[in-house]
């Protein structure tokens, strides 16, 4: 894989306040990494550092292998897709492109052309006569994500790009960006929602108050967890909800949290291989037939939780 | 960066013709004000205000009543009857008179005495609504020309005159103080407009003596001195001038309200993205506005050429070269604003004030001739006194190029100050 997008120990202030204190995050060709925090984590001033809106206090960016500071010419290797709908209004949709392409050197037939697959691209092409001003939130949000691929960046940044739509058009956007990371293209994914992390991101770089607390594959975060695991079994044969087999599982080695209701016992054990295996082989011998196994993996919300002690959506 | 200036703006034209309620306002309303106060100034307008005057003749004399009857004939005048100096007094406070003539009990013999002795001059009051002054100085000396010609004919021709000619024949005859060769040659001129006075009498209406009466030695001949003779003063030049400046300055302060709006809608963050500098922007923004500005300008002036006669009657270069200096003026004003401007509402206020302020003082309402002296020297640090007192002179006035250029040279001199501040003041950064 190569290296597009290497950040390393940003730090930004805004007098007493730390915006971010130490962000290091690195992007190769043709993935989508998910940066991920509850606001006011430092994630806006991340995207805007390494999109040159902001000097960092200390640290480097470095966009295709040249520092990200060293010319005007190295953005032209990076598309911003703001958090807001960074688009006017009052010109239409094909006009906005237009715009924005020339701001980047575009011209004449290869900025027509580019504006046409830009629409088409993002499913407005029969509406490029229309003034943005007549769009659907969902339509706005497809027009703004346009408006960054038009130059045919290698990074994209895409700042919380899915705020207020709805799943349709949330979906199909999901849907372009799959596309844009099968063409190669290098995604920093910013958001809050942690299932369009899970769904999108090959890796995820989990920040909080301006610094970077877990970095990885879902898999790996949830391996890096010191919590206990939690296994749910499907019993056939007792009735009620309590019975002294129940006390024999409590007294396991390792296990706590025991529950069983409807034929579903649950239970958190400290370590999953050998709970599972104890457990089963406490459930035969106690003349219990088990129709069904299930590890409950914890996902990001719980990593968060635990990484943090505080929920994804809250303040900081 | 040709390129993307360009597109610039044309994005910022684009988006300033698609609102066509702004473009209504922006053309509409300074031609609309402009010729509500052109028509209101308009120097030669036969359907101007007459001066409201109230006359309460206590006297009820033939002298009063000519007065009287003169001043009704006054072109410039409305005269109507008051039953008392109270009732009179009482109309001006009210404001339905701008002044009133009081004619004191008699007055009419006290007045032709007065013309022979210049003893115990009876008093005429003239009472004037002190937001009326130059109406009532012109009543003044209206009164003083009428009053003259009346008392004077009756000294020289009217019964009163001849009952006070000789009193004072009496008079003179009697002063003991008075040396023979004095009284001598007093009594002869006494006698010959005695003489002159019975004979007029008996003569009736053919008498010729002094019909008239004495008027002032001297007719005024008033003449508007403009670009040429034979040009008429046009009153919207002026007008159509002022409100030009005005408006341009109101759409710079929109000019600038558009870049703090597009910084908090997001869109300047993906501007400053892209491969340009932050001066690029800014000065795209500068083009872009000075070319409305410059529309604005030029649509306001011609429609007050078309509609109302404005020409240019000194130097079309001079006013070119102004409309130009002052539309990169007032696109630069924007920038400062946005410059200095945290948001866009509190930014308004101030500009709204700063600009009405600007324009006032700077002579755009009216003209600067009628400010006290002192303010008159202290606009000359503003601007639009500069251009506004070069547009006059390019306009109406006649003169030619060089009456703009120091105004041009202040201008240009205030864009580079309004330049300068927003490209050191405005946001390195968009946080």
């Amino acid at each position: 894989m190569d290296l597009v997008l290497d950040a390393q120990h940003l730090v930004k202030s805004y007098g007493d306040l730390k915006a971010v204190e130490d962000v290091s995050l690195r992007l190769d060709a043709g993935e989508i990494v998910g940066l991920l925090g509850p606001n006011g984590a430092g994630k806006t001033t991340t995207v805007s550092m390494i999109a040159g809106l902001i000097a960092p206090d200390s640290g480097d960016v470095s966009l295709m292998g040249r520092p990200a500071s060293s010319n005007g010419e190295v953005k032209r290797a990076l598309g911003l897709v703001p958090q807001d709908l960074a688009l006017y209004d009052g010109l239409t949709a094909e006009a906005n492109l237009r715009l924005f392409g020339s701001l980047y050197g575009l011209g004449g037939s290869r900025l027509k052309k580019a504006v046409a697959e830009g629409l088409e691209f993002v499913g407005l092409s029969e509406r490029a006569s229309s003034r943005v001003k007549t769009f659907s939130g969902g339509m706005k949000r497809r027009l703004n994500l346009a408006a960054g691929l038009l130059h045919d960046p290698s990074i994209l940044l895409l700042d919380e790009p899915t705020v207020g739509v709805d799943p349709q058009s949330r979906n199909a956007i999901f849907d372009m960006l799959e596309v844009l990371r099968s063409q190669g293209k290098a995604i920093l994914y910013t958001t809050h929602y942690m299932e369009e992390a899970e769904r999108l991101c090959s890796r995820i770089v989990i920040v909080d108050r301006g610094r970077v607390l877990a970095e990885g594959t879902t898999r790996e975060l949830a391996a890096g967890l010191p919590q206990p695991r939690r296994l749910a079994v499907e019993v056939r044969g007792p009735d009620g909800e309590d019975g002294a087999w129940l006390d024999g599982v409590r007294a396991l080695p390792g296990f706590s949290e025991v529950s069983f209701k409807s034929g579903n016992l649950a239970a958190t054990v400290e370590d999953l291989a050998s709970g599972a295996s104890a457990l089963l082989a406490f459930l035969d011998a106690h003349g219990l037939e088990v129709s069904g196994l299930q590890t409950e993996r914890p996902d990001l919300e719980t990593i968060f939780l635990a990484l943090t002690g505080r929920g994804l959506r809250d303040d900081g | 960066m040709i390129k993307a200036l360009k597109a610039l703006v044309g994005k910022d034209l684009s988006l300033f013709f698609s609102d066509r309620r702004a473009v209504a306002l922006s053309f509409a309303a300074p031609i609309v004000i402009a010729a509500f106060f052109g028509f209101l100034f308009a120097g030669n307008s036969s359907d101007r205000g007459k001066i409201a005057v109230r006359v309460a003749d206590l006297d009820h004399s033939a002298v009063s009543r000519s007065i009287t009857e003169a001043l009704a004939r006054d072109p410039n005048l409305d005269v109507k009857p008051a039953a008392t100096a109270a009732q009179a007094r009482e109309l001006v406070r009210k404001g339905k008179a701008a002044a009133a003539v009081v004619f004191p009990e008699h007055f009419g013999r006290d007045a032709v005495d007065a013309f022979f002795r210049q003893q115990n001059k009876p008093a005429l009051t003239l009472l004037e609504d002190p937001s009326h002054s130059a109406e009532a100085g012109m009543l003044g000396g209206i009164l003083t020309e009428h009053v003259m010609q009346v008392v004077s004919k009756e000294a020289f021709t009217g019964a009163v005159g001849m009952q006070s000619v000789r009193r004072s024949l009496g008079e003179v005859e009697n002063n003991k103080a008075m040396a023979p060769s004095d009284k001598k040659d007093l009594t002869a001129i006494l006698q010959g407009v005695l003489n002159l006075n019975e004979r007029d009498a008996e003569a009736g209406d053919s008498g010729q003596a002094i019909r008239g009466g004495i008027g002032v030695p001297y007719v005024t001949k008033a003449e508007a001195v403009t670009a040429r003779k034979g040009v008429a003063y046009n009153s919207y030049s002026h007008s159509f001038g002022g409100m030009a400046l005005q408006f341009i300055l109101m759409a710079a302060i929109e000019f600038g309200m558009a870049i703090l709006l597009e910084r908090r809608m997001g869109i300047w963050k993906r501007l400053l993205a892209a491969p340009l500098r932050r001066s690029t922007l800014l000065m795209a923004r500068g083009v872009s506005g000075a070319v409305i500005s410059l529309c604005i300008f030029l649509v306001c002036m011609g429609f007050g050429m078309v509609v109302f006669g404005i020409r240019i009657q000194g130097s079309w270069a001079g006013f070119l070269l102004l409309a130009v200096a002052y539309s990169l003026m007032a696109s630069a004003f924007g920038l400062f604003l946005a410059a200095l401007g945290r948001t866009p509402e509190a930014t308004r206020g101030l500009a709204v004030f700063a600009v009405l302020i600007l324009v006032m003082l700077g002579g755009a309402w009216v003209p600067a001739f009628v400010f006290p002296a002192w303010l008159q020297k202290a606009t000359l640090l503003l601007p639009t006194r500069w251009a506004m007192d070069a547009l006059d002179a390019v306009t109406w006035r006649g003169l030619g190029i060089a009456s703009a250029l120091p105004a041009v040279a202040i201008v240009l001199a205030f864009t580079l100050l309004f330049s300068l501040v927003a490209i050191w003041k405005f946001p390195a950064e968009e946080s």
